[in-house]
């Protein structure tokens, strides 16, 4: 017999009040960072130099382009994941908390769109 | 009611560090790191989009002996974050969860890792891969 409510059972949440996406996330964005974080660093081994010109035209191929934004994208993400449980995990005060907790996920939102932005700017440059 | 004065549990104090503990703070900490890393790497990606005087600047400061430093310890922290990650992501999958092997695999990714970042800045140094 379940001692949860009708509303509790039907929303299939425990006692944190959420279900199991944060953990879910975490796992799907890690398995993604895997072999885009490894074709960033392979990329950058196998350029013949890390200067200006180098750089740009290849991350402005439509092909890296697009890795570089979800690299960034599933980094950011993951990044955002594991720092809110590092903070609930170490910080007590309630107040201090939420604080903590917000200006994570908003930096975490402004270092995502910097980022995408970036290498859209990079990608269209490219070819004027 | 009360708040008991029995001993919390684990209790810090006469808590054996193993291996497993020790890779688990270390790859939180390690995990941090890399936020902090992501920080740097759409810097990197920000100033490629500024131009090339902002690129040749912010490769300055990575080529400096503090940026390199960073760079090494950031490229360490890459490495193990990624191996002990895939430990945890066979461990989700209830795979290697056995006391002794969960040690053993340990030890195995600390090894990976290190080997990984010495072959990452054999060829970047020695430009072998270009």
């Amino acid at each position: 017999m379940s001692l949860k409510s009708p509303l509790g059972s039907a929303l299939g949440l425990g006692s944190a009040n959420s279900g199991t996406e944060h953990w879910w996330a975490q796992r799907l964005s890690a398995v993604a960072l895997v072999p885009l974080a490894l074709w960033f660093a392979v990329s950058l081994l196998g350029l013949p130099g890390l200067d200006y010109y180098t750089v740009s035209a290849w991350a402005a191929a439509p092909l890296h382009a697009i890795l570089l934004a979800l690299l960034v994208v599933a980094l950011v993400y993951h990044s955002a994941l594991g720092t809110q449980v590092v903070a609930e995990d170490y910080i007590h005060t309630p107040g201090s908390r939420i604080v903590v907790l917000a200006l994570l996920r908003l930096a975490h939102i402004a270092l995502a769109a910097a980022g995408i932005f970036s290498v859209f700017l990079i990608a269209t440059r490219a070819g004027a | 009611m009360s708040q008991p004065s029995r001993p919390l549990s684990p209790h810090l104090q006469v808590y054996r560090w193993q291996v497993s503990n020790t890779l688990s703070i270390l790859h939180r900490m390690t995990g941090v790191a890399l936020s902090v890393g992501a920080v740097a790497l759409v810097s990197w990606l920000l100033a490629l989009a500024a131009g090339q005087s902002s690129f040749q600047q912010i490769n300055g400061l990575f080529g400096s002996l503090v940026g390199q430093m960073l760079l090494l310890g950031w490229s360490f922290a890459f490495f193990y974050h990624l191996c002990n990650g895939i430990r945890h992501l066979a461990w989700d999958v209830d795979r290697g969860f056995d006391k002794h092997f969960a040690r053993k695999s340990g030890l195995v990714v600390v090894g990976v890792a290190v080997l990984l970042t010495l072959a990452f800045w054999g060829v970047a140094l020695t430009g072998g891969a270009a």
